[in-house]
């Protein structure tokens, strides 16, 4: 069974998010994202400073197999990408939740994250899958 | 739920992850499938390959049947064992499948297609047999074990009886002998040494534990994909199908036009084709700028679209995405453009064969 830490918010599309206070969160895919799509070997981060909306297209995970869409969790802001994956693309399978993080982004509106899945709503998800 | 091989419980017990493959539960890997496309290339990896369908072809016509069934020619083979490739052509010269024919004599003939293809191939060998006197039997009692890698062949000798080695002490590269109730083949699809061993199934689980026991790491099919696409390797209905001839296809090769009294099945439409000038290739292609090159992407030259690409993958020998790409036969290009997803990006054109003996060619 893969690690779904409690602390952390999901959205139906595999990606987790930490809310970091001031309406700021980091986003990742989880550790089941991963494992799906086995070896890691590109990243292509979104742009920083770009304005998304919620379930935009905006970076592309590719594995030795395929290429799979990241979408914004929630409408805002991209403030940081994590730039070690250009380099070590396979940071997202070792450390999914940890140095495999993929972006930062500010929310258009903090009250938003309530919106996203649980721990526990996210675990019944992809139960039934 | 799939068809099973006799291996799929050891797959199940080594965590692998199953995917449906042409109807099969299949591994597709164990955990890493770059680890272990890196044992293949460094030592030796084993993939379950019973999936795909033996048949026999036996009877007085088998060696006719099968000169007029196959673009190459039979009558090559003259000594037990040896083996050959060979696309399996209709009428118009489309590849039905590729497959390899090993002789056993003249009556007596075993063919190894492709488990997707496994309905359409025996429908078309049935309705070709009908004109000869032979017989299609398919082998569903046999599993395919295949061992490759540069420590395969030392590695795989380690587990087989004295008898059993000196049956195979002497096989070249595609040959193949019995060796005891074993079929050992010196053939692969990784662009290394290796065997592929046709053992009953009753037989399998153990030879895959002794195997696994003896160092030969288990690799499942996404390692086998990125392997046979380095080796240059064409994968059927992706790089060819029934819509593409085997001049379009790096297949040339195999089609033996002498002698030229050989009707076989689509040499017609091949002839007329040669004559006319063959429209499309079968190109190499190593990315030049950030991406993976994927099947189904359109290959760009002077604003136009001129191929697509056929398979496409990252390289783990090589870091580099590689690819095959179909396109006009009039490119003449030494760089293409490809769309991977949003972007057009540089491509170098090579020849479709990256790695050879773990040694990268680009």
């Amino acid at each position: 069974m893969s690690q779904i830490p409690a602390e952390l918010k999901y959205v139906s599309s595999h990606e987790w998010i930490r809310d970091e206070g001031d309406g700021m969160v980091t986003v990742g895919i989880t550790e089941h994202a991963q494992e799906l799509l086995g070896d890691v070997v590109f990243v292509e981060a979104p742009e920083v400073d770009e304005d998304v909306d919620a379930e935009d297209e905006i970076a592309v995970v590719e594995s030795v197999k395929a290429a799979s869409d990241i979408y914004a969790p929630l409408a805002g802001t991209i403030t940081e990408v994590n730039e070690e994956l250009e380099d070590s693309p396979e940071l997202i399978n070792s450390d999914p939740y940890g140095d495999g993080w993929m972006f930062k982004m500010k929310l258009a509106d903090a009250g938003d994250l309530e919106k996203l899945l649980s721990a526990e709503d996210y675990a019944e998800e992809i139960a039934d899958e | 739920m799939g068809n099973k091989t006799p291996l799929y419980q050891a797959h199940v017990d080594a965590e692998a992850r199953i995917v449906d493959f042409g109807g099969w539960d299949m591994p597709l890997n164990y955990g890493s499938q770059i680890d272990e496309h890196k044992a293949v290339r460094e030592t030796a990896g084993m993939f379950d390959v019973s999936h795909m369908t033996i048949v026999e072809i036996k009877g007085s016509d088998a060696k006719p049947y099968l000169q007029y069934l196959l673009a190459n020619d039979v009558a090559k083979l003259a000594v037990k064992g040896k083996a050959l490739y060979t696309g399996m052509l209709n009428e118009s010269g489309g590849v039905i499948d590729d497959l390899i024919v090993y002789y056993l004599n003249d009556a007596h003939y075993r063919v190894v297609v492709n488990a997707a293809t496994r309905e359409k191939d025996l429908a078309w060998l049935e309705n070709v047999a009908q004109q000869f006197d032979v017989s299609v039997e398919e082998r569903s009692d046999l599993a395919i074990i295949a061992v490759q890698g540069p420590q395969a062949i030392e590695k795989a000798q380690s587990v087989f009886s004295d008898e059993q080695k000196q049956a195979i002490a002497e096989l070249t590269p595609f040959m193949a002998a019995y060796a005891g109730d074993l079929f050992v083949a010196r053939t692969g699809y990784t662009g290394e040494d290796g065997y592929e061993i046709l053992v009953p199934d009753n037989k399998a689980a153990d030879l895959w534990a002794q195997l696994e026991e003896a160092g030969v790491k288990p690799c499942g099919l996404a390692a086998r994909d990125t392997l046979r696409l380095e080796a240059g390797m064409n994968l059927y209905g992706h790089d060819m199908d029934e819509t593409v001839s085997p001049l379009e296809a790096n297949m040339g090769w195999t089609i033996a036009w002498e002698p030229e009294g050989r009707d076989f099945v689509g040499r017609k439409a091949l002839t007329e084709q040669k004559a006319n000038g063959i429209p499309r290739k079968l190109i190499g292609l190593v990315l030049e700028g950030k991406g993976i090159m994927r099947e189904g992407q359109d290959v760009v030259l002077n604003d136009e679209v001129v191929g697509v690409v056929t398979s496409g993958t990252m390289s783990p020998t090589t870091g580099k995405s590689i690819a095959m790409a179909r396109v006009q036969r009039s490119v003449d290009a030494e760089e293409v453009l490809v769309q991977v997803r949003k972007k057009q990006i540089p491509a170098k054109v090579v020849k479709p064969s990256f790695v050879r003996k773990g040694k990268s060619l680009i």
